[in-house]
């Protein structure tokens, strides 16, 4: 059934939203793939047979829909209209929560967010200092629809933007607007959208493609991937819009084959959105076609990298391709081609919608809207939020991310992925954004802000990230790709106890010549880490060569376990996870580990309740 | 036509011309390794990096495929420039300590014993053995197998290839001998069934005939000598100029190359 | 697998070479690896050099040309599992099995490879067996979740 034109969609709207009854309790339930590795799968199979075992069929919805990010607490179960919300949901609690809180609307207060500082148990989604400290703009919606179903999508005023723009807007006036907002790329440098569509336009060949990479390979980042599975339409009416502005007829969507639901997702939204006559040949008949393909990447950074991008959809794979030409200029196959983030994407509906005056007040001078940022790491409220640009990361890490666990001292955020650099404590008050960002050393990136405590090592998080670009390099340019390595050996032999002086300076040397001389963006950054752990965490490279001490007590070549005396009551829990019987003695007397037999694998420490494992 | 500066000396050249080029004709000589005059612009080595100011910007750009922009200042020789090639020399030469053209380079530069442990390896992965079977002979052959520091230059599955034509273009152009042309090996092609043989120059479209008068032993082709001698190259860049000359009979253009 | 599944799969894509990596995923999750044959078919039937298929084949992280084991484990390697121990996790795995990354039992039993973020950083450090996920992981928990299968 196709929507024949602007108050087409309109009717469709308030149809559905007449077959609603907005009063009617709706049982929401994450199937984000954070709440399905906490196996919200089986809550959902409970609360649908409990709803047919109760006969509540025409009393209460139910809806599963997508990431509502607070991963931490999943799997997540949010009660409409009230918005009760339910955390660590549990098969056994759902006949309860049934039979309480919808029928006799009760609230079961175990079930309810515990604030660890305050002690406070917010009733209300609204209320959870998670969420009341973000501006969910973007991401807010995910909680609200099925991904699957495009009515949910509409009923919320979905498509709208995409009327206003084929309608009412002329292409310049759309590039314009974008302009105004002055949104920014959210999938790294942070380059101007509007520029580049004006670009793209501007080239008069005549076949232009539009591009959504949903190649999400910074490790620690998933906001792509969230709202992907979480709300697919948002994403292709962005990506039609563009594809209108820029006058391109054919997009292609570039996903990991690791998103699984999202793949699935965003292939369903696509057979919606043609069945209504959204996406296909001449749109809601207006005149313009655009259709979408989708890609699927099997596993490679660097083919987040657009012309790697584009050679992989080619089906060439030369790796990444000197610019210029750009790709705006000379892209897939030769043509002119755009290519845009999904969370970009995601902001262009609402600019179009609501305007650029209104999009343009949230924000800092130069980075406007707001900036979905994956908190995880040493992090209480591990999630995706959603805040402004311009709030400073103590805001984020500590009012939204309630601090450190176990009360352990905060070290340093890492943002940007292995592009991105180390911000130590000294800067916790930065307004992020992407200049300040840049400023210090680190950038953007896609959005990762992976917090850190006194327990990482910050010459382990530098190894770490060299291991994982050596491992991603595509190999083709010099610098990057022996530059990497030798960085790594030297970082390993720093971490092993076998460093020297001068390997701190040899290190900077290696590392300006990769970031100055490297072909990609890949390799031009790789080298961030190093510099910026160099930079903020010198003495902690120097403990590690000076000294062979890791202060963090991570390296394994460096540290030793031990048997605190004091602290040990010979509960013997340690010695069956040994897997080396390094650990004896008998029963409630004082046990001792043989340094000879330990091979340091930590088993002890975490199952040591009484912190009676010391590492040296 | 567009005009810039490189080390202060100003050359107007058309435009889409890379640095490498203009400065060339300025007989400015920047050091390359993976670039051929043939192939596409590759930009793998970086050997040939250059700093570049314009306005408010500078920074390093691979000479051999950074096009030409109005009012552009190069500098192909600065300490920073220097310092970098030599980092990226260091680098080579400890993952072919033994090959004669990175020595050589290394020499130049005044590099002695590398920082870093040496690898013993004779490939340098700048590609021009694949971009030439790929690009010129239309073959595809060889390719790289894998990525990052396990990237190498292989035949599928690391077996006899049953595509190669032996033309010998990749040993030609590999700066640093690594590929040697085995004689027995190419005599496999001399045991195919007669229908499966493969002239280049056919195979190319160059000639229609199928039968070859020297039972296609390629190194006794007669014409096979005459335009290497008249290229200086390995033939199978003829057959781009060829192409682009849009000359169909190789008569022709032996005619015209021996004029 | 036969060569009629891999047409299937080629024909679906409109036997083009730019789906080249959604076929090669296809038919891998099919016959559990890359077959030397099935890629020289494939390159046969797209009309293009089997070097370039087998630069997709080896170039990304998601393909293999050896058989896998019946269970795959993906320890994921991202920064925030990492920071939170992936590394012992990992090790452990590695110990129990008594194979490295990338490697099978050699009952087939198992194949262990390590992916560099699985995207769902909230669970970690995390395991992924197949399609399940064993989050929040540690060295203690490694015996329990390989006892599952």
């Amino acid at each position: 059934m196709r929507i024949a034109d602007e108050s087409g969609l309109k009717e469709l709207k308030n149809s559905v939203l007449q077959e609603r009854d907005s009063l009617r309790p709706c049982i929401t339930i994450c199937g984000g793939t954070g709440c399905h590795g906490y196996a919200c799968e089986k809550v959902i199979a409970a609360v649908e047979n409990e709803i047919e075992r109760q006969n509540l069929k025409d009393k209460v919805s139910m809806r599963v829909t997508g990431c509502h990010g607070f991963c931490e607490r999943g799997p997540i179960v949010v009660i409409y209209p009230e918005k009760v919300f339910y955390q660590r949901v549990a098969v056994d609690d759902v006949p309860e929560i049934i039979s309480q809180t919808i029928i006799n609307s009760k609230i079961i207060e175990r079930l309810l967010y515990t604030d660890p500082n305050t002690g406070v148990k917010p009733v209300h989604e609204d209320d959870v200092p998670f969420y009341n400290r973000q501006k969910r703009i973007i991401f807010g919606n995910n909680g609200k629809i099925e991904p699957t179903n495009i009515s949910d999508y509409i009923a919320l005023d979905g498509y709208g933007a995409l009327c206003k723009a084929l309608f009412h807007m002329t292409p310049d006036q759309i590039i314009e607007e974008v302009n105004k907002s002055k949104l920014r790329g959210r999938g790294g440098a942070g380059f101007s959208t509007s520029k580049k569509w004006a670009i793209t336009r501007a080239s008069k060949k005549g076949m232009k493609f539009i591009i959504c990479n949903c190649d999400e390979g910074d490790p620690g980042a998933y906001m792509d991937r969230s709202l992907m599975e979480g709300n697919p339409h948002l994403v292709l009416e962005g990506m039609i819009i563009g594809a209108y502005a820029i006058g391109a007829h054919e997009g292609y969507i570039y996903i990991r084959n690791e998103y699984p639901l999202a793949v699935r997702n965003v292939g369903i939204a696509i057979k919606q959105a043609e069945e209504l006559g959204l996406l296909g040949k001449n749109i809601l008949n207006s005149g313009f076609n655009f259709t979408i393909t989708v890609h699927k990447a099997a596993g490679a950074f660097v083919c987040g990298e657009e012309t790697a991008l584009i050679s992989s959809i080619e089906g060439k794979l030369d790796g990444p391709r000197p610019r210029p030409p750009f790709p705006a200029q000379k892209g897939l196959w030769g043509k002119p081609t755009n290519i845009n983030n999904v969370e970009t994407l995601a902001n262009v509906p609402l600019i179009i919608e609501r305007g650029a005056d209104w999009y343009s007040k949230i924000g800092t001078e130069k980075s406007k809207g707001t900036k979905i940022f994956s908190l995880v790491g040493k992090v209480n409220n591990t999630g995706l939020v959603e805040v402004p640009m311009g709030m400073t990361l103590r805001e984020v890490v500590f009012d939204i991310g309630g601090g450190i666990p176990k009360g352990k001292n905060f070290k340093a955020v890492q943002t940007g992925g292995p592009s991105g650099g180390c911000i130590p404590e000294s800067l916790i008050d930065l307004p992020v954004d992407f200049e300040r960002l840049t400023e210090v050393g680190s950038m953007m990136g896609s959005g990762g802000m992976i917090v850190m405590d006194e327990n990482t090592c910050m010459v382990d998080v530098a190894k770490y990230f060299l291991g994982f670009l050596d491992d991603e390099s595509c190999g083709k340019c010099v610098p990057c790709r022996e530059g990497i390595e030798k960085m790594r050996e030297i970082l390993t032999n720093i971490c092993k106890g076998e460093g020297e002086e001068g390997d701190i300076e040899l290190l900077e040397e290696i590392a300006l010549t990769v970031k100055e001389t490297s072909l990609c963006g890949l390799g031009q950054t790789a080298s961030n880490p190093v510099l910026t752990t160099i930079k903020y965490f010198r003495d902690e490279y120097e403990e590690h060569i000076r000294n062979k001490r890791c202060p963090a007590g991570v390296c394994l070549d460096l540290i030793s376990y031990s048997i605190d005396a004091e602290k040990c009551n010979g509960c013997g829990a340690c010695v069956r996870p040994c897997p080396t019987q390094a650990i004896t003695g008998e029963k409630k007397k004082l046990h001792s580990l043989d340094q000879e037999k330990c091979i340091k694998c930590g088993a002890c420490f975490e199952t040591c309740k009484f912190d009676s494992i010391i590492i040296k | 036509m567009i005009t810039l500066a490189v080390d202060n000396q100003e050359i107007t050249v058309k435009e889409g011309t890379t640095l490498l080029k203009a400065s060339e004709k300025l007989g400015i000589e920047i050091p390359t390794l993976c670039y051929h005059e043939g192939l596409l612009p590759y930009g793998a080595c970086r050997l040939c990096v250059v700093e570049i100011f314009k306005e408010k910007e500078n920074r390093m750009v691979a000479a051999c495929s950074f096009p030409v922009e109005e009012g552009m200042k190069v500098v192909t020789s600065s300490d920073r420039v220097l310092k970098r090639r030599r980092m990226i020399v260091e680098f080579l030469l400890s993952r072919c300590p033994d090959v004669k053209t990175i020595k050589d380079l290394a020499d130049r530069m005044g590099i002695k014993k590398p920082r870093f442990k040496s690898k013993n390896l004779d490939c340098i992965l700048c590609g021009l053995c694949v971009r030439v079977c790929n690009e010129i002979a239309g073959i595809g052959a060889i390719g790289f197998v894998s990525r990052g520091k396990k990237l190498k230059v292989d035949t599928p599955f690391h077996m006899a290839s049953d595509v190669c034509i032996g033309c010998g273009a990749c040993s030609s152009v590999c700066p640093t001998d690594a590929i040697e042309m085995e004689l027995d090996a190419v005599k496999r092609f001399l045991e195919l069934l007669g229908s499966e043989h493969k002239c280049r120059y056919a195979l190319m479209g160059l000639i229609s005939y199928k039968v070859c008068s020297n039972n296609y032993e390629c190194w006794k082709c007669k014409i096979d000598q005459r335009i290497r001698d008249a290229l200086g190259t390995h033939p199978i860049f003829a057959a781009k100029k060829i192409k682009k000359e849009k000359v169909n009979q190789y008569f022709s253009f032996l005619k015209k190359i021996q004029e | 697998m036969d060569f009629d599944r891999v047409d299937k799969i080629l024909k679906a894509y409109g036997m083009k070479e730019t789906h080249l990596v959604s076929i090669l995923l296809d038919i891998q999750t099919e016959a559990n690896f890359l077959p030397r044959e099935i890629l020289s078919y494939v390159a046969k039937k797209l009309g293009i050099p089997l070097s370039q298929v087998c630069r997709f084949a080896t170039f990304y992280k998601a393909f293999s040309l050896k058989p896998r084991g019946r269970h795959v484990i993906k320890t994921c390697l991202g920064t925030a599992c990492h920071v939170r121990g992936a590394v012992k996790v990992l090790q452990t795995i590695e110990r129990e099995l008594g194979i490295r990354d990338g490697d099978t039992t050699r009952d087939f039993k198992f194949t262990l490879e390590t992916v560099n973020c699985l995207g769902a950083c909230a669970l970690g450090p995390l395991v992924v067996i197949d399609n399940d996920y064993y989050g929040q992981m540690n060295t203690t928990k490694v015996p329990k979740m390989l006892k599952d299968y």
